[in-house]
């Protein structure tokens, strides 16, 4: 049905695209290596700092209803600017106890569970999500694999890019891996100034194609792992400036960016209908990397997606 | 006097004859050699049924990756394969389907653009078509020459599987080994039914980066196939001769 629809509103929410940065970071530019031990500081705000100076009130939920609660993964419902919403975020710690109480943001399937949980039930209420995320990746430990951490992502991957309330993800800090991506598909997609996003750590990269861990500075630099770079690539949608110094020298500042950027985005992205909402995302998760020649590119999917109709 | 092969596993000698009449399987102790891609496919398809699809799509090198092309090439010689994956229709005993096989032979199976791409069409593909879709994965997780895109793929595919439940198309997947990483945490675990042959190598994270983690030996069997049976993520281990028998069943019973 939607068909012209669609291929309007793509056209119009590219354009938007384009203007999504809310301020462009004017000092001069760090290095990725630079960026990738900003993004790890112990005292960068994370997920708890960043709910308190955006929401008007907050209340945390807890439990995947199937094994636990994962203290890592955060969530819970807010109050943005008079709009309820749904927040999911890694939790990383900031200080020794809870670094260890949260195994540095890295979650256990329950962890993932959860989140889709919150996210389902944002669903059947009609809540936008928001995701912050700031995690190395998924814990990767004996009962991470026993109860299924693959599954658990690979699930929360397929529900969230058909769920049918817009999803706005935030990297706040490290974005690593599958398991940052298991909180991270969805609509519009922000990176703070200085947080990276990769396929890998670093030291990872180094040690296992360059046969050389201390080669991390060098593997940093190669890895287009930093916002300007995702940006330039068209992974994300767009940068949300921090100070000089970074993020944790001025929280404020950057929340503020935060909360008019949420402010933005779903005054726009909650006046589309679910289909066209779906429909969109798809679209764009179907587009990245695509090495099918452009006359052909998303020509399977259009089709699924009109044999489906209002289903999807 | 006929050859034999030496079992990595027991160092029995297995007689070549035997050794290919059981689908290179030990017949001491069940251990299963690696099969090409084109051995995979005859072990699955019906004679002459397999066509390949989406030969249009090609590897490119996002990041611009120095050496990376050099790589693929080398790859390509070593291994006799274009890339780390092959789609095609096919007949399965009489019954239509799509089928995807990875090789871990071709860069570890790693997934890239392409693999994702191949993988995601032939998704949509049985999506559109109701056509029944099998994926045998082999795979060391994400291709990290192609950096964030490799990671994307994961997103890619597991939304194709959400258009294949929505257009109620089954998905078959049939690990073997290894299978892990950004595989395991996307379409592998996904599948409408998940089959496995013995003793592969399924997890999320590689069993030394475990080891590291929690500073022991890790426990024997640990992320077998057998072990993700036990722990409720595959459905079924298959032998490699009833595979084919196994598959058609699959698709009689899931014609809605
Ligand atoms: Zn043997």
């Amino acid at each position: 049905m939607a068909d012209i629809k669609y291929e309007d509103m793509r056209e119009k929410l590219d354009r938007i695209d384009k203007y999504t940065n809310i301020e462009e970071p004017c000092k001069k530019d760090k290095t990725a290596w630079e960026c990738v031990q900003l993004s790890r500081r112990v005292n960068r705000p994370g997920v708890k700092e960043y709910i308190d100076l955006i929401c008007d009130e907050f209340m945390p939920l807890s439990g995947d209803r199937l094994f636990g609660d994962d203290h890592s993964m955060l969530g819970g419902i807010g109050m943005i600017d008079g709009r309820a919403v749904t927040i999911i975020g890694n939790v990383k710690g900031s200080n020794l106890k809870e670094n260890i109480d949260v195994n540095y943001g890295m979650s256990h399937p329950e962890g993932y569970r959860k989140a889709l949980r919150l996210a389902k039930q944002a669903e059947r209420f009609n809540r936008p999500i928001i995701t912050f995320i700031d995690t190395p990746g998924a814990f990767p430990g004996l009962g991470s694999e026993e109860r299924g951490i693959g599954e658990a992502i690979a699930t929360n991957l397929k529900e969230l890019s058909t769920i049918s309330v817009p999803v706005i993800t935030f990297i706040i800090g490290e974005g690593g891996s599958g398991g940052a991506l298991g909180i991270g598909v969805g609509d519009k997609l922000y990176l703070l100034e200085n947080a990276v996003y990769s396929v890998i750590t670093p030291e990872g990269f180094a040690s296992i194609l360059m046969k050389d861990p201390s080669k991390a500075e060098e593997a940093a630099n190669i890895m287009k792992m930093t916002a300007k770079d995702l940006l330039d690539m068209e992974i994300i949608h767009g940068i949300i400036a921090e100070v000089e110094e970074g993020a944790q020298a001025d929280p404020e500042f950057t929340a503020s960016l935060i909360k008019k950027t949420i402010i933005k985005d779903l005054d726009n992205l909650c006046s589309k209908s679910k289909e066209a909402l779906v429909r969109y995302r798809l679209n764009k998760i179907r587009s990245i990397g695509s090495t099918v020649e452009t006359k052909s590119k998303n020509q399977i999917l259009t089709k699924v997606l009109q044999k489906l109709g209002d289903e999807i | 006097m006929s050859k034999t092969i030496q079992c990595p596993s027991c160092h029995e000698e297995i007689n070549e004859e035997e050794f290919l009449k059981s689908n290179k399987v030990c017949p001491f102790c069940n251990y299963h050699f690696r099969l090409k891609s084109q051995e995979r496919i005859d072990l699955i398809c019906d004679e002459g049924s397999f066509k390949e699809v989406f030969t249009n799509i090609k590897t490119s090198n996002p990041l611009n990756m120095e050496g990376y092309e050099e790589k693929l090439e080398q790859q390509r010689e070593k291994s006799d394969l274009e890339e780390a994956v092959i789609a095609g229709e096919c007949k399965i005993k009489g019954e239509d389907a799509l089928l995807c096989v990875m090789s871990f032979d071709f860069m570890g199976g790693s997934m890239g653009a392409l693999v994702g791409e191949k993988i995601t069409e032939t998704m949509l593909q049985g999506a559109l078509t109701d056509t029944p879709v099998i994926i045998c994965t082999a795979s060391g997780g994400a291709r990290m020459q192609e950096g964030i895109f490799s990671l994307m793929q994961m997103a890619k595919t597991s939304s194709a599987v959400s258009l294949m439940n929505k257009c109620g198309v089954p998905l078959f997947i049939v690990l073997t080994h290894p299978t892990t990483g950004g595989v395991t945490a996307s379409f592998a675990m996904l599948g409408d039914v998940i089959l496995s042959e013995s003793g592969a190598l399924i997890g999320f994270a590689g069993p030394r980066v475990i080891q590291g983690t929690i500073g022991e030996k890790l426990p024997d069997g640990f992320q077998t196939s057998e072990f993700q049976k036990e722990h409720g993520f595959v459905d079924a281990i298959v032998d490699r001769k009833d595979l084919a028998t196994t598959l058609n069943y699959l698709i009689r019973t899931h014609k809605g």
